[in-house]
């Protein structure tokens, strides 16, 4: 378990913490980095403007405007903050669901467990884009829903993977004589298992994190998750797909960050992994 | 064993609508409200609430929907008054047809890319590599805007819209195949490319973890040529547990596929649920539910009938080689 020092010498692991923190510092800062997202002066001088360009009034462009003379800079990093937000607290949600399944279906094996492992398998194998739509179509459309509906349909490799780990560990000496000493059940649960369960975790959270943020940005795509004016990645792609052919940037800037900020949770996690499984080393 | 994964899928099946339909009834708005318009009178709205068997306990009313639905009788959707299995009748072929020939495709090429990544491995599989994470990363519907942007708009080579040109009607001979074939390119080359890096990725881990066993090494001490121990010893074993990730990665296809599908207007069960949703139109959604989690459902059987033909281990009984996914 040790080495994790050694994490600053895999590429995949500097690139990817250093795309997710730069994103995560952009939206942090949005206010200080760029002008305002939603408000436009003087439309029909500022509209289209191509990228690297600076406006009649000597706004800077950094990477055009909208329709609307918005800046696309600052609709992308405000929209960072909506992305990045929605994607942390919905894969949280699954982390807290799934180690709770995972854990109680591996250490009260019985019924508890046989009846969780069935519910998990069941939600596996539900199409969870028409489960997500549907969530989405029935409730008015907005953060807080899509956050909830990801975090429900996203908990099931977690707990798997938590499962297979709480069996492994209850079944260590260490365990067994925590037991025999007399710890009651949940207490062995709490202090001894699950942490030592949780760094697989890790892993399936990084790449849950990217499988997130592209399904918020699905959602919202489609008019079913974050709604304008506030800017989300989905719907600022959505927006662009109108003016795909005199401003092809409104719809390639925010499907770009989406991809690099994808890509680093995924090379962070596929590094995290190796890390922890020696075997594994050199692949991904 | 084939019945009792048949038994099983049918039940996820069932879950699946019944879930939908309480969902559906949980959910704010009143269906018959919303077909009578907003001025109707209170008695009215009970009228229409009567007509639609609302006024009834949700369980009675799921039995009356299942019984219906059962025997085929579908309803009409709310939003176009057309009969929903002739909606679905028409969706679901052109479904099969791009998920299928996507799922082919993308296999074929993720394999021969996997493949050569591991056997060859240095700068060519570092490049590759890059460019499979690069493709797993990628939304499939602004991929799909980009090949719009350029094959359509840029270079003016390829429909963006539909199944099929608007005079269709008036081809003949090879003209329908090549108008067929033109729009199906762009949706088809989308959903490709974005299962091309997740397929290559897993294939290349599944050959490099049997690149170490014993048998690969008795295979190179007895002399075989190294392109025979990668394809008939490493690739084939690697084979298997890939087979079983084309399964559990078919609902995520599936997912792709809706949204390739509302982007480019192709006229399959994806862009009947995704109108149905945004149009509440509650019997067109909950049949769309139903075919694709019996699309699903089907394709896992397939998949897991693939497996055991290709692992003896598996159809003799013994322990499946489930990999873990982040699908």
């Amino acid at each position: 378990m040790g080495g994790w020092h050694r994490l600053w010498r895999d590429p995949r692991a500097v690139f990817g913490l250093a795309v997710l923190g730069l994103s995560v510092l952009a939206a942090l800062l949005a206010p200080y980095l760029a002008g305002d997202p939603i408000v436009q002066r003087d439309i029909v001088a500022t509209r289209f403007l191509p990228p690297l360009s600076s406006d009649l009034h000597g706004s800077f462009h950094l990477l055009g405007t909208d329709r609307f003379g918005r800046d696309v800079w600052a609709r992308l990093v405000y929209g960072a903050r909506v992305s990045l937000g929605v994607g942390v607290l919905a894969v949280s949600v699954s982390v807290v669901i799934g180690v709770l399944v995972g854990a109680v279906a591996g250490f009260w094996r019985g019924w508890p467990g046989v009846v969780l492992l069935g519910l998990t398998d069941f939600a596996l194998a539900l199409p969870r884009v028409v489960l997500l739509l549907l969530l989405a179509s029935l409730w008015q459309p907005s953060a807080g829903l899509v956050i909830v509906v990801l975090g429900l349909t996203g908990w099931m490799t977690i707990a798997r993977l938590v499962h297979g780990e709480v069996r492994a560990l209850s079944v260590r000496p260490y365990v067994e004589s925590a037991i025999g000493l007399g710890a009651p059940g949940l207490r062995v649960l709490l202090r001894h298992i699950i942490p030592n369960a949780l760094t697989p975790v890790i892993v399936a959270a990084a790449l849950g994190l990217g499988n997130a943020i592209m399904l918020e940005a699905g959602l919202s795509f489609l008019g079913l998750g974050v709604q304008p004016p506030t800017p989300s990645w989905g719907n600022l792609i959505a927006s662009g797909r109108d003016t795909l052919v005199n401003a092809p940037w409104v719809a390639a800037a925010p499907g770009v960050a989406l991809v690099l900020v994808v890509i680093g949770a995924t090379l962070l996690g596929d590094a995290v992994r190796d890390r922890l499984d020696p075997a594994l080393a050199g692949r991904g | 064993m084939l019945v009792r994964r048949t038994l099983s899928g049918l039940a996820v099946v069932v879950g699946v609508v019944t879930l939908m339909f309480f969902l559906l009834r949980l959910a704010p708005g009143d269906p018959a409200r919303l077909l009578v318009g907003p001025a109707a009178t209170p008695e009215q709205v009970e009228a229409q609430r009567r007509a639609l068997g609302l006024d009834r306990p949700p369980a009675v009313q799921y039995a009356a929907w299942l019984g219906r639905f059962v025997q085929g009788d579908w309803g009409t959707s709310i939003a176009t008054g057309r009969p929903v299995r002739g909606m679905l009748a028409t969706a679901w072929p052109a479904t099969i047809r791009l998920v299928g020939l996507s799922l082919l495709l993308s296999y074929a090429l993720g394999i021969g890319l996997g493949a050569l990544q591991a056997t060859r491995g240095g700068r060519l599989d570092t490049a590759l590599s890059v460019v499979s994470v690069a493709l797993f990363a990628m939304p499939g519907y602004w991929l799909g805007l980009m090949l719009v942007m350029l094959f359509t708009y840029r270079l003016g080579v390829l429909p963006a819209f539909g199944a099929a040109g608007f005079d269709a009607d008036y081809l003949t001979g090879w003209d329908v195949v090549a108008d067929r074939l033109r729009h199906l390119a762009l949706p088809l080359a989308t959903l490709t490319l974005i299962g091309v890096g997740g397929t290559a990725r897993y294939v290349r881990g599944a050959m490099l973890d049997v690149a170490g066993a014993p048998f690969v090494a008795i295979a190179r001490a007895k002399g075989l040529s190294p392109a025979r121990v990668a394809l008939q010893h490493v690739l084939r074993n690697a084979l298997i547990p890939v087979l079983t990730l084309l399964g559990l990665s078919l609902p995520a296809l599936f997912s792709g596929a809706v949204f390739i599908e509302a982007i480019f207007a192709w006229p399959g069960v994806g862009r009947v649920l995704v109108e149905g949703v945004v149009a509440r139109d509650y019997p067109v959604v909950m049949a769309a539910t139903a075919v694709s989690a019996v699309l699903v459902v089907l394709g896992n059987l397939l998949a897991e009938a693939l497996v055991s033909w290709a692992d003896p281990r598996v159809r003799d009984g013994g322990g499946s080689a489930t990999p873990g996914t982040g699908a």
